[in-house]
């Protein structure tokens, strides 16, 4: 393998029902700076059923090539479909960099692809960098339980690819009048090939975002005293659209079903925003939470350890800060807040 | 109907410790245990085999105290346990892991064929998910990932029907046999064991095969020599810009909680509505 006929960086764009995921746009974002350190272009590749008119969002979100392969046997995400495209794009096109979203297809459909191309993949990737003398990928991500962080390397193959977490990277705004070439290759798969079928897919978009995909969230803990005081934690979350979390304390009460428990024995959660309120601070709260960009803390302990993972601490009754938090952000008429969502 | 699951011995990642000088792992502080996704993926075999009959076989690949997750596994009710186990095999990533636990698997097929191979959804030291999509595509079987429930298993037509977890919701899948999936937790609740699978995992030796017990094996491709990625470093995560309380009355701090806010639009997408 000659590592120098390698260019180019690549992101998979993944959309389901023709609409793009966030994550890919985010990672639109994340690979303009890499495809501009390395002076290459930034591709982004779009497998689907009638998906043609998405090319311009991918160009206008920072790519300046739209890899598209359209058929209707790749109407719904499949492996075995969707990584015989892929590997088609990229043996062709041999870019040294393919970013995913770590979304169940976008992870499986790397990892397909990885174990095809004989490379490397790193999986749900928080920090993205390169090494532009040796042109290498640097990959960081949560080790042994989210304890510490590892950098992964892919020294001698290519292309490198990782699998990115949604909601840490950043997407550009967009830019309508950006200009970029859109090159369309053909798969000549047989419905009679495939051994998977889609038989339905169910969306539940009832249910409030995952915790774990949280971009804001408001997590409660024992101090806001009873399930009522707790309200004040959902009526919160409500004005600024974030994803309620509660201690395991608030759970065993009841006050919240396990699904919404943050920490060791609940879910790890990276959001961008995370407000804990009338909560101690326990290691075990901490671990599933600490790597929070911005962690606001509200408790009437001054002494209490959540302040030591706090970025910004308030040290008051929650019963009185919070109503006063709610009546500052209605009044600044704050709308959904917590969900970032693309045009 | 013959399942194989494929499980693997991890340090308990809820207990372990780093050494905050040399950052690494502090192995004695954390036990090693039966992978929980693979405890749930050798449950879904029994279920399965409660109704089709056959035999379940587990599979790992580790030093040679991993027997351990073994006869674990067959006190969930596993019937046979196999360990690959050589030092070729030491400090495999997720490639050379998929690789050598597909020879395994081809050698496990000669003596009976194997119509579903189990992965958990990922193991908790890894984390990485990406081990059994590898095997399948070595094995050249469908692989169905995030399973949440076995729907249907049809021995005649050799077809199951799948539920897969997706980010809103779910998709129902049909796959043919042979085919691998990879189990969330959700999938059952482990069962207690019963008294006999107790006595039996007690005094059960699983099968042990070095790499010269496995077939066609490109010995480049296994442990660290076989494995693309490598750890560059390592290092504890940056803290963001750390704990400042902010003074003054109640309502002096939310005043100054709510301007930091909207300095950080780019965190948080406050909208002042003009
Ligand atoms: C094996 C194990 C696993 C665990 N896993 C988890 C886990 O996953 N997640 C988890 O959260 N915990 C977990 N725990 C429990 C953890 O150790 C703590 O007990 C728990 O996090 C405490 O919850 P809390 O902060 O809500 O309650 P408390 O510790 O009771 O803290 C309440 C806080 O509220 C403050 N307060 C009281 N009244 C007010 C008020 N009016 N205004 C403002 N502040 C007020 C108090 O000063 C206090 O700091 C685990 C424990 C063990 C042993
Ligand atoms: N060394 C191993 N031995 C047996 N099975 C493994 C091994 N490593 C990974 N697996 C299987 O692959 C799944 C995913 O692991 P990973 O890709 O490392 O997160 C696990 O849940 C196991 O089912």
């Amino acid at each position: 393998m000659n590592l120098d006929d390698y260019r180019g960086v690549w992101v998979f764009i993944e959309q389901n029902a023709g609409k793009i995921e966030g994550v890919s746009l985010e990672l639109l974002g994340a690979g303009r700076e890499l495809a501009d350190k390395l002076q290459v272009p930034l591709g982004g590749f779009l497998l689907g059923n009638e998906i043609k008119q998405l090319a311009n969002q991918v160009i206008a979100y920072g790519a300046d090539e739209v890899y598209m392969i359209d058929n209707p046997i790749l109407k719904h995400y499949r492996t075995e479909s969707y990584m015989k495209g892929v590997m088609l794009l990229a043996q062709k096109y041999m870019p040294e960099i393919i970013l995913y979203g770590a979304t169940p297809n976008g992870k499986d459909l790397a990892s397909a692809v990885a174990t095809d191309l004989n490379t490397g993949l790193t999986a749900d990737t928080t920090m993205l960098d390169v090494d532009v003398d040796n042109r290498l990928l640097e990959a960081s991500r949560p080790a042994f339980g989210g304890n510490i962080m590892a950098t992964i390397l892919c020294k001698k193959h290519r292309p490198q690819m990782a699998t990115v977490r949604p909601k840490v990277m950043k997407a550009l705004d967009p830019d309508s009048g950006r200009v970029g070439k859109v090159i369309e290759e053909k798969i000549t798969l047989q419905e009679e090939d495939m051994r998977t079928k889609v038989l339905k897919i169910v969306n539940d978009v009832t249910k409030k975002a995952n915790l774990a995909d949280a971009h804001v969230i408001v997590c409660g803990g024992k101090g806001m005293g009873d399930i009522q005081g707790f309200q004040l934690i959902h009526e919160l979350a409500e004005t600024i659209g974030a994803s309620v979390g509660g201690t395991r304390d608030v759970v065993e009460a009841g006050w919240l079903p396990h699904e919404q428990q943050v920490g060791q024995t609940g879910e790890t959660v990276t959001p961008k925003i995370y407000f804990a309120i009338g909560i101690s601070g326990a290691i075990q709260h901490v671990v599933g939470m600490k790597n929070s960009e911005l962690i606001i803390a509200i408790n009437k302990d001054p002494n209490a350890p959540i302040f030591d993972v706090a970025t910004y601490g308030i040290v008051g009754d929650a019963l009185e800060i919070v109503p006063k938090l709610i009546a500052q952000f209605k009044s600044q008429k704050v709308e959904q807040g917590g969900e970032l969502s693309y045009a | 109907m013959h399942i194989v699951v494929c499980v693997k011995q991890v340090p308990d990642t809820k207990i372990i410790k780093i050494n905050p000088k040399t950052n690494t792992l502090d192995r004695r502080s954390a036990p090693a245990i039966l992978n929980p996704y693979d405890a749930h993926a050798v449950q879904e075999a029994v279920k399965i085999k409660k109704k089709t009959g056959g035999t379940v076989s587990v599979l790992s690949m580790g030093p040679p105290q991993a027997t351990a997750v073994i006869k674990k596994s067959i006190e969930i009710g596993a019937d046979q346990g196999f360990l690959i186990t050589d030092r070729a095999f030491a400090g495999a990533d997720t490639l050379a892991t998929s690789y050598a636990l597909s020879k395994a698997l081809e050698r496990i097929s000669k003596e009976e064929p194997v119509d579903m191979v189990i992965c958990g959804k990922h193991a908790i030291d890894g984390d990485t998910g990406q081990v059994g999509p590898g095997i399948a595509r070595r094995l050249d079987v469908p692989p169905v990932t995030n399973v949440i429930e076995v729907t249907e298993v049809n021995e005649q037509e050799k077809t199951v029907v799948i539920k897969r977890k997706l980010t809103n919701g779910y998709e129902l899948i049909q796959s043919q046999m042979p085919c691998l999936l990879t189990v969330e937790k959700e999938i059952n609740d482990i069962e207690y064991s019963p008294m006999p699978n107790m006595i039996k995992a007690a005094r059960y030796d699983p099968i042990i095969w070095a790499v010269s017990d496995l077939e066609d094996v490109d010995r480049s491709q296994l442990g660290l020599k076989g494995s693309p990625t490598i750890v560059g470093k390592m290092f504890t995560p940056p803290r963001p810009e750390g704990g400042k309380k902010l003074e003054g009355s109640a309502d002096e701090q939310v005043n100054q909680l709510i301007e930091i806010l909207l300095e950080k639009k780019d965190l948080f997408t406050l909208q002042s509505s003009k």
